[in-house]
């Protein structure tokens, strides 16, 4: 029951749906029935009142604190006629959607073998006999075509553990603790007489995987094919949560969760606006256990870094995030790009500093790698 | 409906309530409050731990004069731990007694089931309370931590909150005559399906900015001076800034000031902040990086900021 029936005015309602149209074309997911709850509250507070409308809207319309930016900028735009506070805005939005587009032309970056630039045809036999030696090429060396035989792949690559103890319980044979539910439904069918008896044990469930994908300027041959990695497993698998690491941090879990891989990718890039940008890995490491990790995400989590450990940052900044993330996860698994080259040696300030943090250290610049990262995750 | 919601009128009369019982709402929270109340919706509560979250339900029974019925969920919390359980052991008991009688051979088996499945043997778990007619005002129902428990829990919650029934397959249907005032909290250490947050209203409860958490500590400890209040209130905020494992909470502030108060201090100084630390930091991990930083640093910022 609503406290104060304002008389709905014609264009209370216009005011709403326009609003939420502006948060809709700035990118934001707005339900119907959110949009009616928003009427449903506009009309509880009054629109008198600019902090009333403001918070209304807050309550009824987000849902997480990521998109307060996004809403201010459409409230202060819709609801106090800036028509500058949207713009900046939108043109940064659609500049990264642009820079980030999959749409390389395959002209800066292919060969490292005969560039196979097969049309239709024969490509089903090529296909074939590639899976193989594609799977152990690396990342940075194939071509566009190569690189997209890798991502069909890659989307059955599937990632099954790490299983630890549920306290959600599940029936047994085993003598453990007792179910008395299921023992007393049992004894009703022998006349009471509680003859057979039930019992419960412990479950399993998948611990949570984190994914901290390192997009800055020197992972940016493998960023875009281990991505495709990190969205096969936040489908394939639940309980599985991503973030890519540069300039700043942030969360694509929601956005890789659609199952068409393009679609997802298009959203995630237009999320994340430092595609290829500086490094500072410690920092935005920080920033990941500050929001995040030690609020619990990471916390029994297994924490898998794909990065090739370049950092600009101050390496000691670097060495207290891991350790900090290192205490609470249950295990920190390193993927690096780089390792599978000859003389490799982890050296990079940020990557040495990182090290003693970390319980496996991995290769990941091919397919073969990435089982073998799918194997790691198993135990 | 109930009297009291309606009664209120405007965020601004909400807001004097709540703090006429204690408890200090900044205006976005207060809105989500009376939103909450107006449209008979449950609200969502998000933020770090220590920020007032749980606290919010129980100003609100306060205030409402209802009951406060409170769910704490875990991980593999199920219907049975929340919704009703039968009491088995009773159940039990009543079969071998019915037995040893020879009530069980009269009665009939039907019947005997029937007996084992009334009201008798119900025990009603928080969620069933909530929902179950009731005397009084109507009951606060808080859903506590509810990231901790699993996705099936969170998917059967969510037929709850829709139609304020529950349906006990041996007894029938329960449905509340008076919907309860519901307050979901959750850390966010993962995120609260979609459907459940479509059916909330949604607010994110930061850390208190430095006027409020002044005039909590006003209300809350009331026998500290107000200069050390604003000098503890000034450090914390300072030592919130510097990336801590568990950065502290109002309650540790709280702490804080009248462990001050009760060594003698009547400014905040560096021993005085070094030897009552572990009210505020409950971390060894913590306390190193604020010494490491420098007491004498957080002390002389605050002394600064309060003048």
């Amino acid at each position: 029951m609503t406290a104060t029936p304002i008389e709905t005015d014609f264009g209370f309602e216009h005011f709403a749906i326009g609003f939420v149209d502006i948060l809709r074309r700035s990118g934001l997911v707005v339900p119907v029935g959110r949009t009616l709850t928003y009427i449903d509250a506009l009309a509880a507070v009054g629109i008198a009142n600019e902090r009333d409308v403001y918070w209304a809207g807050r309550a009824t319309l987000l849902d997480r604190p990521e998109d307060t930016l996004l809403y201010d900028a459409a409230f202060r735009y819709w609801w106090l006629q800036d028509s500058r506070a949207l713009r900046d805005e939108a043109v940064e939005i659609e500049t990264v959607t642009v820079a980030v587009d999959e749409e390389d032309d395959g002209t800066d970056e292919p060969d490292g073998q005969d560039g196979e630039q097969d049309h239709d045809g024969d490509i089903q036999e090529v296909r074939f006999s590639a899976a193989e030696v594609l799977s152990s090429k690396d990342f940075a060396e194939c071509s566009e075509a190569e690189l997209a035989e890798i991502f069909a792949l890659m989307e059955v690559l599937s990632i099954a553990g790490p299983f630890r103890e549920s306290r959600r319980q599940k029936r047994t044979n085993r003598r453990q603790r007792p179910d008395l539910r299921r023992t007393v439904q049992l004894a009703l069918k022998s006349e009471g007489e509680p003859i057979r008896r039930a019992f419960v044990a412990h479950g399993e469930r998948p611990r949570r995987i984190v994914f901290l994908l390192d997009v800055s300027g020197s992972m940016e041959a493998y960023a875009r094919t281990l991505i495709r990695f990190v969205h096969a497993s936040v489908i394939g698998r639940g309980r599985v949560e991503a973030f890519t690491l540069g300039t700043r941090l942030t969360r694509l879990t929601r956005e890789l969760s659609s199952r068409n891989p393009d679609a997802a990718l298009l959203r995630a890039s237009a999320a994340v606006a430092d595609w290829s940008g500086g490094t500072r890995l410690g920092e935005s490491l920080g920033l990941f256990n500050d929001e995040w990790g030690q609020r619990g995400m990471a916390r029994g989590a297994v924490v898998v870094i794909l990065s090739d450990g370049w950092d600009r940052g101050d390496p000691e900044v670097m060495a207290e995030q891991m350790a900090r993330l290192h205490r609470v996860a249950h295990s920190v698994v390193w993927v690096n790009p780089l390792k599978a080259s000859p003389g490799y040696a982890p050296l990079a300030a940020g990557m040495a500093a990182a090290l003693p943090h970390i319980d496996q250290f991995i290769e990941g610049h091919s397919v073969d790698s990435l089982h073998n990262l799918a194997r790691v995750l198993l135990h | 409906m109930s009297s009291n919601p309606a009664s209120v009128a405007s965020v601004d009369e909400l807001t004097e309530q709540l703090s006429a019982h204690d408890y200090l709402a900044d205006e976005g929270l207060a809105t989500a409050i009376f939103l909450a109340l107006s449209l008979e919706r449950p609200l969502l509560l998000e933020g770090e731990a220590g920020v007032g979250k749980t606290e919010v339900a129980k100003v609100l029974a306060r205030w409402l004069g209802g009951d406060l019925i409170r769910l704490q969920c875990y991980e593999g919390i199920d219907v049975h731990q929340a919704v009703y359980e039968w009491d088995y052991t009773r159940q039990l008991l009543h079969l071998r007694t019915a037995e040893a009688t020879g009530a069980a051979t009269a009665t009939g088996a039907d019947d005997l089931e029937g007996e084992l499945y009334s009201e008798r043997f119900l025990i009603r778990r928080p969620l069933l309370e909530a929902i179950a007619p009731r005397e009084g005002e109507r009951p606060v129902l808080l859903i506590d931590e509810v990231d901790r428990a699993d996705d099936e829990f969170e998917a059967f919650l969510l037929e709850v909150l829709s139609e304020y029934a529950i349906t006990v397959p041996e007894l029938g249907r329960f449905t509340a005559d008076q919907p309860p005032v519901v307050i979901i909290t959750s850390n966010r250490t993962r995120d609260v399906h979609d459907a459940l947050k479509r059916r909330a209203l949604y607010h994110w409860v930061e850390h208190p900015d430095f006027d409020r958490e002044v005039a909590i500590l006003a209300l809350k400890a009331p026998n500290v001076s107000s200069t050390l209040a604003r000098q503890v209130a000034a450090a914390t905020a300072e030592i919130r800034s510097y990336g801590l494992y568990k950065p502290p909470g109002v309650a540790e502030t709280i702490d804080w000031a009248q462990a001050l108060q009760l060594v003698g201090a009547d400014d905040i100084t560096v021993e005085g902040a070094d030897s009552t630390l572990g009210a505020l930091l409950k971390y060894r991990e913590d306390q190193q990086r604020v010494r490491g930083v420098g007491l004498d640093e957080v002390v002389a910022k605050a002394l600064k900021i309060t003048g």
